[in-house]
């Protein structure tokens, strides 16, 4: 198998299993989550707090008072990945044909040097944080192996990218075909580990700052 | 051409960098007397590029025509030392374009096989003659 | 067929050319072979030793499209002269003889220069039934083993000789394979593209005549000089797609001014040829800088690689229709889940007992 033919595979019938996986689970994880339901709360709420919930869905975003200080690379490796990744994933010009091509939908994407800078701050701030999660010991702790395969998984696309668009390590149709194919791992993985946050992430503060609020915790 | 730019916006990208190499070459002559010979077909040229190369060149004071298997111009530029060398095939058509970057053109000078031919072709001639006449 | 005959130095110095003319067409040579000027000097002594190879032809599954694109190459140009200096001692187009005195013509070149001719083949060869494409009767597969045995290396022109191309493209009806599945014990060397651009195949046999030996190739086996670098890095409009500047049709303001093609479905990023350089039509342009994106035709899979007009990043499955169907499956699992969770919690529920305070008393 020629890199082409391997090329042609991943744009072709592996994305659209990728796709449908990927679609499948999420559909299926948001339904038993949204099934699941909650036991009617009886007692009368301690505060009043209305918008508790959508105030939380942004405040969780913003650093508590001293945190900033004590884990700043949790903080800024996590601004710097979330918004390299997204910059990179959503303003290259490639990436808009891709959604271009499923739905139709277009936008104008950024200059290739903007997203190549967003690329490698993205990348550099993933192994920061994999730094701080080996060396602080209570994050070692906390850590499984699905932390360390959801990180993986995550760099995995945006190096062989970077690598491709550089045209470094292989030729560009074979590392095009290798970011294709990891990116369909992602995809894979996506509904079924803590990656499935990219969908959860709002539900759940919602959940959380409603919850807190009728408990009396500011959010 | 459906593609001729109507602006000359980044269609100078690929001729900027071909004359930096042109200076480096000139330098390159100077302090070593090394030549450099760059041949315009290896290198990516948009059909505004070129035009926009050779008019940064300009003309200069040298222009020789070589008539051996189709006649090629040996140019040299606005630029001493800086030679536009085109080879042509019998019919005229462009076969290969360097740029040479050179006191004189490689192929200007007479080769010494060439001469060794010619002395030997000269006294050939004039033995005969001088027979003739004694 | 001239194996031992007199050197091309000889030849051309015999046609009164000086050694200024030679060192020409050195020059002119190293620039057809796609190498660096300084390589002038040693075209110009490999050629004092060069002596005109016999090259045996042959076309199998092909559409002469490849033997067009070498003679429209106007002659008498550099092909000319190079076409001068090999012995084309078959070419079932091209030769004048026909019938039995063509295959006889074949099969002394093949004697007379046993282990050291060239054989040069286009078209793809089946490998279904043999009579899909028979010369004189012969199968392509018998006659290609029978003339590569004697080959001192084989050279697959176009895409179909190289990787099947058009006739093994999907379904592949007639079996069809490239030279490289059939030959095994010989170099094989692959000129690709629908047609090849004709100096690369005149470039080709220039350097196994100047050299007596093929350039060096990639793991597809293709001359680096040529196809060492895509179209998109060696093309002029790269610079727009750095900048994100894009043609989104054939006709609007990016298409006039040049911008770059990629979502047009230029395929210039993985294909990987010479056209941007040496162009077509004695270098007078390429597709691209006509206006439309290149479609890959010197790849592998040529054909069967997606459509043309998709750019490279798009899907090119059903992906919106398994994307729909999964997205059904999904939610009827999640309803599956759902009820199963329900009554989960509903038997928990029944089986619930209330423990008062005198059941915790009586424990005691």
């Amino acid at each position: 198998m020629t890199a082409l033919e391997l090329l042609t595979w991943a744009r072709g019938t592996g994305l659209s299993l990728a796709l449908a996986i990927c679609a499948f689970g999420i559909l299926l994880r948001l339904f038993e989550i949204f099934s699941l339901g909650r036991k009617a709360d009886l007692s009368p709420p301690r505060d009043a707090s209305p918008g508790s919930g959508w105030r939380t869905i942004v405040s969780r975003s913003l650093p508590p008072p001293g945190l900033f200080k004590r884990s700043p690379v949790t903080y800024i490796g996590g601004y710097v990945f979330h918004i390299g990744f997204a910059i990179t994933l959503f303003f290259f010009v490639p990436h808009i044909e891709l959604v271009r091509g499923l739905t139709g939908l277009s936008w104008p994407g950024l200059p290739m040097q903007v997203v190549d800078i967003s690329a490698v701050a993205a990348i550099l701030a993933l192994f920061a944080v994999l730094a701080s999660r080996l060396m602080n010991p209570v994050k070692r702790f906390l850590s499984g192996f699905q932390d360390y395969l959801a990180w993986l998984l995550t760099l995995l696309p945006l190096l062989t990218g970077y690598l491709a668009f550089h045209h470094v390590v292989a030729d560009y149709t074979l590392m095009l075909a290798l970011h294709v194919l990891s990116v369909e791992l992602l995809l894979v993985a996506l509904p079924f580990t803590k990656l499935f946050h990219t969908v959860s992430v709002f539900v759940s503060r919602w959940y959380n700052g409603d919850i807190f609020g009728r408990k009396g915790v500011a959010s | 051409m459906p593609s001729t730019p109507a602006d000359d916006e980044a269609w100078r990208g690929n001729a900027l960098p071909l004359l930096n190499e042109i200076r480096h070459a000139l330098d390159r002559l100077l302090a070593s007397g090394e030549t450099t010979v760059i041949d315009l077909g290896a290198l990516p040229m948009g059909p505004q590029d070129e035009a926009e190369l050779l008019a940064a060149l300009g003309t200069g004071e040298v222009d020789a025509t070589i008539n051996a298997g189709g006649p090629s111009s040996v140019r040299e530029t606005a630029f001493h030392g800086v030679w536009l060398v085109t080879h042509r095939n019998e019919t005229g058509e462009t076969q290969a374009r360097f740029i040479e970057v050179a006191f004189v053109p490689e192929l200007l000078m007479s080769q010494r096989e060439d001469v060794a031919d010619s002395a030997k072709a000269l006294s050939e001639q004039l033995r005969e003659e001088q027979n003739i006449r004694k | 067929m001239a194996i031992d005959g007199p050197t091309i130095a000889e030849v051309l110095r015999q046609q009164g050319i000086s050694r200024r003319g030679f060192l020409k067409f050195c020059a002119t040579t190293a620039s057809l072979m796609a190498l660096p000027p300084s390589m002038v000097p040693a075209i110009a002594a490999a050629l004092q030793h060069a002596r005109r190879p016999s090259v045996i032809w042959l076309s199998f599954q092909e559409c002469t499209g490849c033997t067009e694109s070498l003679t429209r190459s106007h002659s008498p140009s550099i092909e000319g002269l190079i076409l001068e200096q090999i012995s084309l001692d078959y070419h079932h187009t091209l030769q004048a003889a026909s019938g039995t005195a063509a295959e006889a013509a074949r099969e002394a070149a093949m004697r007379e220069n046993a282990g050291k001719y060239l054989l040069v083949v286009d078209g793809s060869i089946p490998l279904g039934n043999a009579g899909f494409s028979t010369i004189a009767g012969i199968s392509n597969l018998d006659m290609l083993k029978e003339t590569a045995a004697g080959a001192a290396a084989v050279i697959a022109v176009g895409t179909c000789a190289a990787y099947g191309g058009i006739p093994a493209a999907q379904p592949n009806p007639t079996g069809a394979v490239p030279v490289s599945a059939i030959i095994k014990d010989k170099p094989v060397l692959n000129v690709p593209g629908c047609p090849p651009i004709p100096v690369v195949i005149t470039g080709v046999l220039a350097h196994f005549l100047t050299f007596g030996s093929l350039p060096e190739l990639d793991a597809l086996g293709r001359p680096k000089a040529f196809y060492g670098e895509s179209i998109h890095d060696r093309c002029y409009r790269r610079p727009f797609y750095d900048q994100g500047k894009f043609a989104e049709t054939f006709d609007d303001e990016g298409a006039r001014k040049g911008w770059c093609l990629f979502k047009l479905g230029c395929k210039g990023p993985v294909t990987y040829n010479a056209c941007a350089t040496t162009k077509w039509n004695q270098g007078v342009s390429f597709p691209i800088q006509s206006g439309h994106g290149c479609i890959g035709c010197s790849e592998p899979g040529f054909w069967d690689a997606g459509p043309f007009y998709k750019a490279l990043s798009m899907p090119i499955g059903p992906a919106k229709a398994a994307i729909g169907a999964a997205a059904v499956a999904g939610l009827a699992a999640g309803a599956a889940v759902a009820l199963r969770n329900r009554s989960a919690k509903k038997s928990a529920q029944a089986a619930h007992q209330k423990v008062t305070i005198d059941d915790l008393e009586k424990s005691k």
